[in-house]
């Protein structure tokens, strides 16, 4: 009976095994990517409840049911809710969230746990001590991402930071050398190791520039990997243990990915090298005559209206004002009038890579109208005008021009080789990277400031009954 | 009998880094090919993935003894937590991926 009823589980995680990897692999392919996920949470549904009902040990099977049960519908309640209030900008965030909530939950397993085993257990000692770690540091780190996606937290950086972190690391790195080897030690070392890795992520997080977070929420998913991993060799689990490793290494290379597509590496990610040079670049040295020109709501309407091209480049100011529908209204306004409209989506616009597609999407714009970063450039030469809504250094010619700029070498949205430029922003304040942009001083460009959501339901009334 | 233990061991261990190690691999595969535009819904799918810990936090939950509170209280809110993760994970994948699909009407 006990035998078999191990067996049942052992193939029903190795059936969860091969949705998880199906499903990831669906999820890279636009087609297959909505079954995929749903794949992937049918073989977690069978994995969850196997263990419920056929988890053994020393031919024990699971009590306390009743909880277990409890604190699943309350997580599913409680997390399907907050899922779906969630607003599209807000994405990023919710996906911190809940990062560091399986952080938490790998914290938790841990604590628990530790007590459960005797010295000379080593291998599981290594596994408990590393998930209660990792697990900590993803959770504590995901909340402080959190906060800084939404305002909460600012970037705070203190001399030395670098090596404090190094530091603390290998602190704890110690201390959990002193756990491993010697489980009985006074609870007092556990606590202090758990509030070093609360530390630690906090520290880790805080410093890093805002625009970055999604590279980092990216890296502690990964990070939240391992800790499910570890507790798969804590139970011989497999299907945590697959589970946590593919995403653990997917993640990884999903983080390599997101900083290639700003030109960038990680460790300057991590270290954030824009606050240390970035005053040799506060004035832009092409530019001495650092004038723009403001342009008025009618101007901009006429000027659209007859144009035969337009192309609009969306930003993170777009996201924030949450005004892809008034875009999407632009585009049809424009089209009505015969106008040829199309977007332009630089890779990394927004706060995470696709976050424009999702969000353009979500406002029922048709797909075929975005344009990836080298369609476009090969097309802005034959379009007459280009609205860049809250996108700055995405649009910063100072990538391909400026040998001391931070963001050199960063593939651009080459917008200046169209006719008219209009960039519509909150303030002339620098974009995340802290630069200055030469493109809003050019005799093309014309400044059109406000919140984008607002600016484009005018733009929108104004060509609707003002022109012609 | 010891050493059958030892070697049982000895072949759990081996087996277990060889599903470490191809697992590795095959997530570099498996993400290496994305479009950037899926990006955020495949962090977000493998978000809910790891999600999987919560399977742990069942086996601590079931396996508290009645008088235990401390394992009782931590286990509960480790599978509430992780239940959270798996869950929302996998509905805001869905919302965002659902949004994909109408464009292409």
């Amino acid at each position: 009976m006990n035998i078999s009823s191990f067996e049942i589980l052992s193939l029903l995680y190795l059936i969860g095994s091969v949705t998880f990897i199906l499903g990831l692999k669906m999820l890279s392919h636009p087609d297959s990517a909505r079954r995929g996920n749903t794949i992937a949470a049918v073989g977690m549904g069978i994995v969850i409840f196997g263990t419920i009902f056929l988890y053994s040990e020393n031919g024990n099977f699971l009590n306390n049911k009743t909880l277990i049960f409890v604190a699943l519908l309350l997580g599913t309640i409680i997390g399907t809710r907050a899922a779906k209030v969630v607003q599209m900008t807000q994405m990023p965030e919710m996906v911190s969230i809940f990062n560091g909530m399986g952080g938490a939950c790998a914290a938790l397993i841990g604590m628990i746990e530790i007590h459960h085993v005797q010295s000379g257990e080593t291998s599981r000692l290594v596994a408990i001590t590393a998930g209660l770690i990792i697990g900590t540091i993803s959770f504590s780190g995901s909340m402080v991402a959190w906060g800084k996606l939404n305002g909460r937290f600012k970037d705070k950086t203190f001399p030395f930071q670098q090596y404090i972190n190094i530091g603390m690391m290998l602190v704890i790195l110690a201390l959990g050398a002193v756990i491993i080897f010697s489980p009985n030690v006074h609870p007092s070392v556990l606590y202090i190791e758990l509030n070093l890795c609360i530390l630690y992520g906090v520290l880790f997080v805080l410093p890093i520039g805002g625009a970055d977070m999604p590279v980092v929420i990216s890296l502690l998913n990964s990070f939240t990997g391992v800790a499910a991993a570890c507790g798969g060799f804590l139970y011989d689990n497999k299907a945590m243990l697959t589970g946590g490793i593919l995403v653990g290494s997917a993640g990884t290379i999903l983080t390599i990915l997101m900083c290639k597509a700003m030109n960038r590496s990680l460790t300057n990610v991590l270290i954030g090298s824009f606050s240390s040079n970035s005053s040799a670049n506060t004035s832009s040295p092409d530019n001495p005559d650092e004038h723009y020109k403001e342009v008025s709501m009618n101007d901009v309407a006429v000027m659209m209206t007859y144009a035969k091209k337009v192309m609009i480049v969306p930003g993170y100011g777009l996201a924030v004002a949450q005004a892809q529908h008034s875009c999407h209204d632009l585009e049809k306004t424009l089209e009505e009038k015969g106008v040829e409209v199309r977007y332009a989506i630089h890779p990394v616009a927004g706060r995470m890579p696709g976050h424009m597609n999702v969000l353009l999407a979500e406002a029922d714009v048709d797909y075929s109208k975005l344009l990836e970063m080298d369609d476009a450039n090969t097309q802005f030469s034959t379009t007459d005008v280009v609205m860049i809504l809250g996108a700055n250094d995405v649009v910063n010619p100072a990538a391909k021009n400026d040998k001391s700029s931070p963001i050199y070498g960063m593939p651009i949205l080459e917008v200046e080789t169209a006719k008219n430029v209009i960039v519509n922003k909150r303030s002339m304040s620098a974009g995340y990277a802290g630069v200055s942009n030469g493109l809003f001083y050019q005799p093309k460009t014309s400044m059109l400031f406000g919140d984008a959501k607002t600016v484009l339901q005018e733009l929108v009334n104004e060509i609707k009954h003002n022109v012609n | 009998m010891e050493d059958t233990i030892k070697m049982l061991t000895h072949a759990i261990t081996i087996q277990t880094v060889y599903v470490v190690v191809l697992m590795i691999f095959l997530g570099i595969e498996v993400i290496s090919n994305v479009p950037s535009i899926l990006h955020t819904p495949l962090m977000s799918g493998a978000n809910a993935i790891h999600g999987v810990i919560v399977v742990g936090a069942i086996i601590v939950l079931g396996k508290a003894e009645p008088t235990n509170y401390a394992a009782l209280v931590f286990g509960f809110l480790a599978v509430f937590l992780g239940t959270l993760n798996v869950v929302g994970g996998f509905v805001v994948t869905d919302r965002m991926l659902e949004m994909f699909k109408k464009r292409t009407k």
